[in-house]
């Protein structure tokens, strides 16, 4: 049985939840629908779309929007935010020191394969000192309840987390749509994230960068999945949109083309992955980025956000390190639970895992976006003996984790209102004044009855999330 | 501003104006198919009017005879056609949508709006009336786009290098329907020739919004000196030569000016306004109307190249 965050196991309504439920009592579903055909027109007429890779027919869609907020109350939330502000230091630590002194290595607490054969870790990184100490000026961390007391992080996002602009539109949507219920909450804003990302952003500038620092934000371009965000990133902060053609490196100095001739660029807020910065350096064949950039920001002259290597901190392994981490590097008691995680690699685990496939969630150390894993209690004996296979042959490539029981909210569906799985996706923001987190984050719903998966590019919706007083 | 900004935002313009001069176009020519007049000079009608489009080699490359419905569909909505109304609105909305952070909410609402609605649209199913709705339809998206253009942007270089897109494709266009049609024009002192061909200037004049204008400025009937006067001379109408010159050098000097920086692209310009405001009429019928709008469409050409050169990349 998991947790419903409205109604308690006593049938009573949680507190948080108080006046939604009042309010659930008085809205009919010709309202409830009226009101998610607005949301869905404000978002198409917006063009607040993204894309599905390999996906011809829906060149752009939009991701689904249920009206009714998923509510956290302040203190549930104080404890989530120095969970998360503390998870994203300890990550942070971690980077700065594979990619330097290398001390937890040395320590003996990350086999040292799990980092020289991670695909994500840049060599090229290491002995490059990151502007201000900051690798992770961006993180989302993916949270889950599975009862009334804890937070789980499912997954830490170090690389290029994406979904602010829902969570930021779902407000927008709120306001407009149910102005009273609004109100009634007085929820903690959340429409300063633009701001408080552009300060984290003009905080990491090179020492040397002389005046106000430009800053723009790197986008591969239109028909990348998450292109309405940049876009709308871009213009909520006032900085240039660019795509790999509009920058230049010349003597190891970052420039925009402009109507006027080159334009010095201090910081870049990268939307592309890694692989793609620097053709130079990178992948060869790579024509999103620019070349030379790696070297403008091994020289200092420019800040890139999040900086190139973060990868290795937020594979489903690594994952499993973190509350060490927090203990090595901070010397504190980790706030935020991780979720149990069997390492395939090691023989005992993967013996468990092998004997226990039927209960167990299988996944790629570096899959993502729900693909390639085995949900043991849904697969059918035939998928689960062929995973077993793949499983034996490439133990080094799996983790296991149970299936959790995620917390459920009251979610809008075609026949009325029924409890649907979600998550939670908040954004935590480092600069080199410290940690900055608006209330709240991006709520991820399973609308299929029954379902866990929340990722957008599966079915997934969103809700908006509020940090109410109560 | 980026480069590629400014040049998202000129040819947006640009790619708008194509498809409202395209739906005045096929207006015309829809108009004058339904005059009692052969069969040859029907199908000169229609191949006249991709010829002003400028698209007769795409078309003959798809087809080997010109008639009514392909023309209609060709220009109208032939996704084969790089240039069809569909497709302007089409790389409009794509470049709008790149630069989405540099136009207003209405503009983008209008053009993102507009995109949707086209979509959904039964081309091939379109019998005449909703072809002249669809028609007219575009037309007012394109007023729609320059009207919350000029009401709601700032009046920077964003603003400027938008009107600029519009400008040089209108002067585009004028001159190319000049150029087409110059023949029905000649010889010069005469009153147009025939309810046909009168018939036509009236189509086209209407077309551009300026039947009603020529009666106001000249108070006679129509004559060939005084329609080329009007469309490349008279720099109070709106789809001159003259007065899209006036605008194409107004933009360029405000870019300047904010620049603090001069270029080829000024100095192109401001030449070829001053020979419009200094010929007279007369002198270009002497030297040759042809000539005169072959010289216009290269010199055009030349100046979006320059610009391009200066200012987008």
């Amino acid at each position: 049985m998991s947790l419903d965050e409205m109604n308690a196991e006593d049938g009573s309504v949680r507190r948080p939840y108080a006046r939604v439920a009042d309010w659930l009592t008085t809205v009919s579903p010709e309202q409830m629908e009226r009101r998610r055909v607005e949301a869905e027109l404000f978002y198409r007429r917006g063009g607040i779309t993204f894309a599905v890779y390999g996906d011809a027919q829906g060149e752009e869609r939009i991701i689904p929007y249920d009206i009714i907020p998923r509510i956290l109350s302040t203190q549930e939330w104080s404890k989530l935010a120095a969970g998360l502000e503390q998870r994203v230091k300890a990550l942070n630590a971690y980077l700065r020191d594979i990619y330097g002194p290398q001390e937890i290595l040395k320590a003996g607490i990350v086999p040292p394969d799990l980092v020289w054969r991670n695909p994500a870790f840049r060599p090229e990184m290491c002995g490059v000192e990151a502007p201000h100490g900051v690798y992770i000026h961006i993180g989302g961390i993916d949270i889950v309840r599975v009862d009334a007391d804890d937070f789980y992080v499912l997954e830490d996002n170090a690389r290029t987390p994406s979904g602010v602009s829902y969570m930021l539109g779902g407000r927008e949507i709120s306001i407009r749509l149910m102005p009273e219920l609004f109100r009634s909450h007085r929820v903690a804003p959340i429409e300063n994230y633009p701001n408080e990302l552009l300060a984290t952003l003009r905080s990491v500038a090179p020492r040397g960068a002389t005046g106000e620092p430009t800053i723009a934000l790197l986008t591969p371009g239109q028909y990348n999945s998450a292109f309405y965000e940049h876009s709308f990133l871009a213009d909520a902060m006032g900085v240039e949109l660019v795509e790999g053609y509009d920058l230049f490196v010349r003597d190891d100095v970052a420039y925009m083309r402009t109507t006027e001739g080159p334009k010095r660029v201090d910081v870049i807020y990268r939307r592309i992955d890694d692989d793609f910065i620097d053709p130079l350096v990178f992948r060869p064949d790579s024509a999103l980025g620019v070349s030379g950039l790696y070297g403008a920001y091994a020289a200092g002259n420019v800040t890139i956000a999040n900086a190139m290597g973060t990868g290795a901190a937020d594979d489903k392994v690594i994952y499993s390190y973190v509350p060490d981490f927090v203990r090595f590097y901070l010397g504190e008691k980790p706030i935020l639970k991780n979720v149990q995680t069997w390492r395939c690699r090691e023989a005992d685990d993967l013996r468990y895992v092998l004997d226990h496939l039927a209960e167990l969630v299988v996944k790629e150390v570096h899959g993502s976006g729900g693909y390639g894993m085995l949900v043991g209690p849904h697969a059918t004996k035939e998928e689960r003996t062929n995973f077993a296979e793949r499983l034996k042959a490439h133990p080094d490539n799996y983790v296991a984790q149970p299936t959790l029981a995620l917390s459920t909210c009251p979610t809008f569906v075609s026949n009325g209102v029924a409890p649907r799985h979600v998550d939670l996706r908040p954004f935590v923001l480092t600069g080199a004044n410290g940690v900055r987190i608006v209330p709240g984050g991006l709520t991820r719903v399973a609308l299929r009855e029954g379902s866990l998966v929340v990722n957008s590019s599966q079915g997934g919706g969103t809700k908006d999330t509020w940090v109410i007083e109560c | 501003m980026l480069s590629r900004t400014a040049d998202s935002l000129y040819w947006f313009s640009r790619y708008v104006e194509r498809a409202d001069y395209l739906a005045r176009m096929l207006e015309a020519a829809i108009r004058l198919s339904s005059l009692p007049i052969r069969r040859e000079d029907a199908e000169n009608e229609w191949a006249s009017a991709l010829a002003t489009a400028g698209c007769m080699d795409d078309f003959t490359a798809l087809y080997d005879r010109v008639s009514p419905a392909k023309v209609v569909r060709f220009l109208a909505y032939s996704k084969r056609n790089p240039t069809s109304i569909r497709n302007c609105l089409r790389i409009a909305r794509r470049n709008a949508r790149q630069v989405r952070t540099a136009l207003t909410a209405e503009m983008w609402d209008t053009i993102n709006s507009a995109w949707l609605e086209l979509n959904k649209l039964d081309f091939d199913g379109m019998d005449a009336s909703a072809m002249a709705r669809f028609l007219e339809w575009v037309k007012e998206i394109s007023l729609r786009i320059d009207g919350s253009g000029y009401r709601t942007m700032l009046r920077n270089d964003a603003y400027w290098f938008a009107r600029l897109g519009i400008f040089l494709e209108r002067a585009d266009n004028t001159a190319r329907i000049l150029d087409v049609k110059y023949h029905v024009l000649l010889p010069e002192n005469v009153e147009v020739g025939g309810g046909l061909d009168y018939s036509q200037w009236a189509a086209i004049l209407r077309a551009v919004s300026a039947l009603t204008a020529y009666h106001h400025v000249y108070h006679e009937s129509l004559k060939p000196l005084r329609i080329a006067d009007l469309l490349l001379l008279n720099a109070k109408m709106p789809r001159s030569l003259a007065s899209c010159y006036g605008a194409i050098c107004a933009n360029l000097d405000s870019l300047a000016e904010a620049y603090g920086k001069q270029g080829e692209a000024q100095r192109l310009a401001r030449s070829m306004r001053n020979r419009l405001e200094n010929v007279r009429i007369e002198q270009v019928f002497d030297s040759g109307l042809h000539e005169f709008c072959e010289t216009v469409i290269a010199d055009n050409a030349r100046l979006g190249a320059v610009i391009g050169e200066q200012y987008l990349v």
